[in-house]
């Protein structure tokens, strides 16, 4: 393989905006949900739509059943007079790597990226189905919190995991959630209350699901001296790759992630030590996958420790999702990109000085991006 | 060969937003609600509820006529599945007067061959108990008789 990419033009993440995640958005349609995270995301630091260059969005059109949607979201920005704009079918995650690789290139200094995911209109479950190869799984219909469980009994059944470790990581990051604001799910909870929970589809009960939400976030990315002139202390994107496995789950060991692993070398996460991981694990049961993958699994994931006794990269102490991760809220198509803004707020703020951020796609974790944030540009 | 159906079939609660609801509701009481961009002070109708050129919410409602005016229009001479009007009849753009876009309606009341651009034209409602919230409340627009809007009047709305 060759060696690994490096970020060659300083590119940061700068302003993050994200609607509070609401189980139903009755009144809103996409485009109401997003105007205000988008204004915002421009007010935090003092920019308008006029001063980006390259816009990029990610959505998918099954969740609302609408043709199209993400063309007329568009209407939430105001793309006159009209500029470079894109859209992935994906997580905003992915809508950020296109914007940073055109930022690469060096004609545009600034790029919106906003997702927008609105899963109450339909059955979740069934439109997850539809991105299921349509020849051989799509028709049986899997949802996806069956498919969860079958990885969820391999990790027990390989003596990887246990239903307590599971209860454990809902139990820390519905805690975590209780200080993020934009939350949808949090609760201070112990873990033998969660046990006691049924099983939705065993072995996973109710507290290892996420929720089903409605929400939009929104990022602004900014190169070299812009970044600086608008961020006291821009979160440096150093890394940053995205990997993805065969589409088949039932030809993958669904109990490890080499994809994961791969972009975690690609994006230099150990290159140097990480304070801060917020990870893209809708399920309880995946977050101890998604850490091992990244290298930073026993380092205050697994413990249920609050996040804040173990010991990643250096030995300093690592936090894992203080924002509640996907099991606080779990927009669809956003989730992603929140864990990317979530990590670089506290990139802004001083609490972390090197964060990885991680989102995720399709069933049982296939795909994944991995995004290393650095308060040091030369620091990594 | 071994042929094998798999029908997929999703069903959605659709949500018009705000905007588009305030529109749908004047329909249901047989008017016409647009709403006006505070930036750029165009009247959208229906809304979505942001002005696609500034990005900033329209949030005051514009009351509009029923006249306006076809900007342009198609006589749709073609069947086709699912069809609930006889052929051969006519698909307008109409820009309702007060508003600064347009919006696709029926023409009816005058033979195909005598439609015009910039002919000046007024809602037909359905009668006032099958009132409601949606555009099937105008059954169609019929021409009014007054003179036709010159071309440099609407050209930007084509």
């Amino acid at each position: 393989m060759s060696p690994a990419p490096r970020a060659r033009r300083p590119v940061a993440v700068v302003s993050f905006a994200q609607a509070h995640n609401v189980r139903r958005e009755d009144e809103r349609n996409e485009v109401e949900m997003l105007m205000p995270v988008v204004a915002e995301v421009f007010a935090n630091i003092g920019i308008t739509k006029d001063d980006v260059g390259f816009i990029c969005s990610g959505s998918t059109d099954y969740l609302v059943g609408g043709p199209f949607s993400f063309v007329t979201a568009l209407d939430a920005v105001g793309v006159w007079p009209p500029r470079p704009e894109s859209h992935v079918e994906m997580d905003g995650a992915w809508a950020l790597y296109e914007a940073w690789v055109l930022l690469q290139e060096g004609e545009v200094d600034a790029a919106l990226v906003y997702s927008f995911g609105r899963s109450s209109p339909g059955n979740l479950a069934e439109v997850m189905a539809l991105q299921l190869d349509p020849y051989t799984l799509a028709p049986l219909w899997p949802d996806p919190v069956s498919l969860a469980a079958l990885q969820a009994r391999a990790l027990i059944d390989a003596g990887k995991a246990t239903e307590a470790d599971f209860a454990s990581v809902a139990a820390r990051n519905r805690k975590a959630a209780l200080s993020n604001p934009k939350a949808q799910v949090a609760h201070d909870r112990s873990v033998e209350e969660l046990l006691g929970e049924e099983y939705v589809v065993a072995p996973l009960r109710r507290h290892a699901l996420p929720p089903i939400t409605d929400g939009a976030a929104a990022v602004v990315l900014a190169a070299g001296d812009t970044a600086r002139r608008w961020c006291e202390r821009p979160a440096w994107i150093t890394g940053i790759d995205h990997r993805i496995e065969t589409h088949a789950p039932g030809a993958r060991d669904l109990t490890v992630s080499p994809s994961i692993a791969l972009a975690a070398e690609r994006a230099g996460v150990g290159d140097g030590p990480v304070d801060l991981a917020e990870v893209h694990a809708p399920f309880a049961s995946q977050e101890g996958i998604v850490l091992e993958a990244l290298g930073l699994a026993g380092a205050g994931g697994a413990g249920g420790n609050g996040g804040n006794g173990g010991n990643g990269g250096n030995g300093a102490g690592l936090s894992v999702n203080p924002s509640g991760g996907a099991l606080a809220a779990n927009p669809m198509m956003t989730a992603g990109l929140t864990r990317i803004g979530e990590a670089a707020t506290r990139i802004w703020s001083g609490d972390a000085n090197r964060a990885v951020a991680h989102a995720t796609s399709g069933p049982c974790l296939q795909q994944n991006l991995v995004c290393v944030l650095d308060a040091a540009w030369e620091g990594a | 060969m071994t042929m094998l159906d798999t029908p997929i079939h999703l069903e959605y609660t659709f949500t018009p937003g705000i905007a588009q609801s305030r529109f749908l509701r004047g329909l249901a009481e047989g008017r016409f609600v647009g709403q006006r961009c505070p930036v750029c002070g165009k009247v959208y109708i229906p809304s979505r509820g942001s002005c696609p050129v500034d990005g900033v919410p329209t949030g005051e409602d514009v009351a509009l006529p029923d006249t306006g005016i076809v900007t342009t229009y198609c006589v749709v001479n073609v069947p086709f599945a699912g069809q609930a009007i006889e052929i051969p009849y006519i698909a307008a753009q109409v820009l309702l007067d007060g508003a600064n876009i347009s919006f696709m309606g029926l023409i009816q009341e005058i033979p195909a061959t005598d439609v015009r651009m910039g002919m000046r034209v007024q809602a037909v409602w359905v009668e006032p108990d099958e009132l409601g919230p949606t555009l099937a409340s105008v059954k169609y627009f019929k021409p009014t008789g007054g003179p036709d809007a010159p071309y440099e009047s609407f050209e930007e709305y084509l």
